[in-house]
């Protein structure tokens, strides 16, 4: 198996062009990218909001680094 | 005990999601390395080694992403019903939340792999859409995908929804080697294998291995964001947790 640098595009437009078929490939290959990046954004997102609702305690305060910050309806906790 | 058993022993305490949690947590950051990499050089071999298709001309490049979808499609949904298989068979919580992390990700490469096949399909057979056996077939396995996530949001009790969803996904597992036999058992306007065990591969060392290693690089994709959505399903299901509290510090 020879790998070599020999790249069968004589010009960066020739790339882009792809044969008269740059919508159909760039197309794909650009919704497949953008499907896994949003999904990746999607779970990291849904992580944190996970995260925030968990460190938000029934007071309405928030826990973040083991300290505790105020929300309006806390009342009862400590100051930081 | 022997040493055996204790070795044995050690590996089941995986099962359990506390354990499972910090497992994935260090694992999937390398498998995301992994897929990155490895898409690197197939998107190097694919779109700059790879000569032009002597009949398809350079639209048949797509084949860089529409082979590792569809491959993904499936290979998912099968891991997935294996999953709800032992989540069946042992009772364990952790297989409906592996098999619940796997699900959407399935989702996405199925349609990802309908769409890039329609991208594919209009310029060379000049439809976006046919009914033959593969095509049909893979859009009957984005519905089994999008039943099994429906049918989880449907049902309160994350245990029970773990059981109908099992019997989903066994049940639905027979679909894949009817998407992967279509172009055999079938007269379909898909193509047939390129690439088997019995035979040289008719297609041209570069293209081969462009798609191999792009296939490879989607699997590690999917491995990651698996191990990386289980991590935040097993937070959600087991908040109540002591264990959950110490891990939110």
């Amino acid at each position: 198996m020879q790998i070599g640098c020999s790249m069968h595009w004589s010009s960066f437009s020739e790339f882009w062009a792809m044969g008269g078929y740059a919508v159909y490939v760039w197309g794909s290959f650009g919704l497949t990218a953008l499907a896994m990046v949003a999904e990746a954004c999607l779970v990291r997102h849904r992580r944190q909001a996970l995260m925030r609702e968990l460190r938000t305690d029934a007071d309405g305060c928030v826990g973040v680094d083991g300290r505790t910050e105020c929300g309006e309806r806390c009342i009862n906790a400590q100051r930081p | 005990m022997t040493a055996m058993n204790v070795r044995i022993g050690t590996w089941f305490k995986y099962a359990s999601p506390q354990y499972f949690y910090g497992l994935a947590g260090q694992l999937w950051p390398w498998f995301a390395a992994l897929s990155a990499v490895l898409m690197g050089v197939g998107l190097w071999v694919g779109l700059l080694v790879a000569p032009t298709d002597a009949q398809q001309g350079q639209a048949y490049r797509i084949i860089f992403v529409h082979v590792p979808t569809s491959q993904m499609s499936m290979l998912i949904y099968v891991v997935m019903a294996a999953w709800a298989a032992l989540g069946l068979a042992f009772n364990t919580r952790l297989s409906g939340m592996m098999a619940s992390a796997l699900a959407p990700t399935g989702a996405m490469f199925t349609l990802l792999s309908l769409v890039t096949g329609s991208l594919w399909g209009k310029p060379m057979w000049g439809a976006w859409w046919v009914w033959d056996a593969r095509l049909t077939s893979e859009l009957i396995l984005l519905f089994l995908y999008l039943g099994f996530m429906a049918l989880q949001s449907s049902i309160d009790d994350p245990r029970r929804a773990d059981k109908a969803c099992a019997v989903l996904a066994l049940v639905g597992v027979v679909n894949v080697p009817i998407i992967y036999f279509s172009v055999v058992w079938w007269n379909t306007l898909h193509q047939g294998a390129s690439v088997s065990l019995s035979k040289a591969p008719s297609m041209a060392a570069p293209m081969l291995w462009g798609m191999v290693v792009m296939v490879l690089a989607f699997w590690m994709y999917a491995v990651a964001v698996a191990l990386a959505r289980v991590r935040t399903i097993i937070l959600e299901r087991e908040r109540h947790a002591d264990w959950v509290q110490h891990a939110l510090e």
